[in-house]
């Protein structure tokens, strides 16, 4: 199950709708072991894409270090899909390289309805778990 | 004096749960070549047909080595070199 704070979902979202029809991603960092995403980090989708999208690498290794400086880790990795559901594809999945990560698709195919579902990704194996949003106190 | 290489949580399996190793080479093949000798099948990770593999980003101190000529850049003792995964995918 992946917990996650209002405001940070919110961010996600509006950053997958601004992006739109490109795709957008970008993750949320905490701290290595705690499961909890605590801090949004939205990367440039290098790609600029609205099928695909990639880190830009240099963006990457700033982002990768500072969470190390940190003791932080990659607790949610968000992208968008923009015209079809929130399930990871194939490409998701073979490139799928963070194992503690939840991995988070928004799409947003419908301008009205959000479509925020999680995951796991672990040696090509996709398994769906529930999403708690909750509000910061 | 060696080469520091930093290592993804995802190849930590290859490396003991090492997150940095030590490794000895001219160029960054040569430093991959000596890798795998230490912690076999860490190459075929990282390397395809004699090229670094499309979705593994290589970087050498702050740069990409895919600006600084690929597999065949040069490194020296005291670089340090991180390896992470590409973080990539989508509808496609």
């Amino acid at each position: 199950m992946l917990r996650i704070d209002r405001p940070i979902y919110d961010q996600i979202v509006a950053h997958a709708r601004r992006d739109h029809p490109d795709e957008a991603c970008g993750v949320v960092a905490g701290p290595e072991g705690s499961d909890r995403p605590e801090r949004f980090i939205e990367m440039v989708n290098a790609e600029r894409s609205p099928t695909f999208y990639r880190f830009d690498s240099l963006e990457q290794l700033k982002v990768w270090r500072g969470m190390d400086d940190r003791g932080e880790e990659p607790v949610v990795i968000y992208h968008s899909h923009t015209a079809t559901e929130a399930y990871p594809s194939r490409t998701d999945v073979s490139y799928a390289s963070e194992p503690n990560a939840h991995y988070v698709l928004v799409s947003t195919r419908d301008p009205e309805t959000v479509e925020f579902r999680s995951y796991r990704i672990v040696d090509g194996a996709v398994t769906e778990e529930p999403v708690e949003i909750t509000d910061a106190a | 004096m060696a080469i520091e290489v930093r290592i993804p949580t995802i190849l930590r399996n290859l490396t003991d749960g090492a997150k940095t190793v030590e490794g000895e080479g001219a160029t960054i093949a040569e430093l991959i070549t000596h890798l795998d000798k230490n912690h076999p099948g860490i190459g075929a990770r990282l390397v395809e047909n004699d090229q670094l593999r499309r979705f593994v980003n290589v970087y050498l101190n702050d740069e990409d080595v895919r600006f600084l000529g690929g597999i065949d850049a040069p490194v020296s003792d005291g670089d340090t070199v991180t390896v992470l995964p590409a973080v990539a995918g989508g509808a496609r």
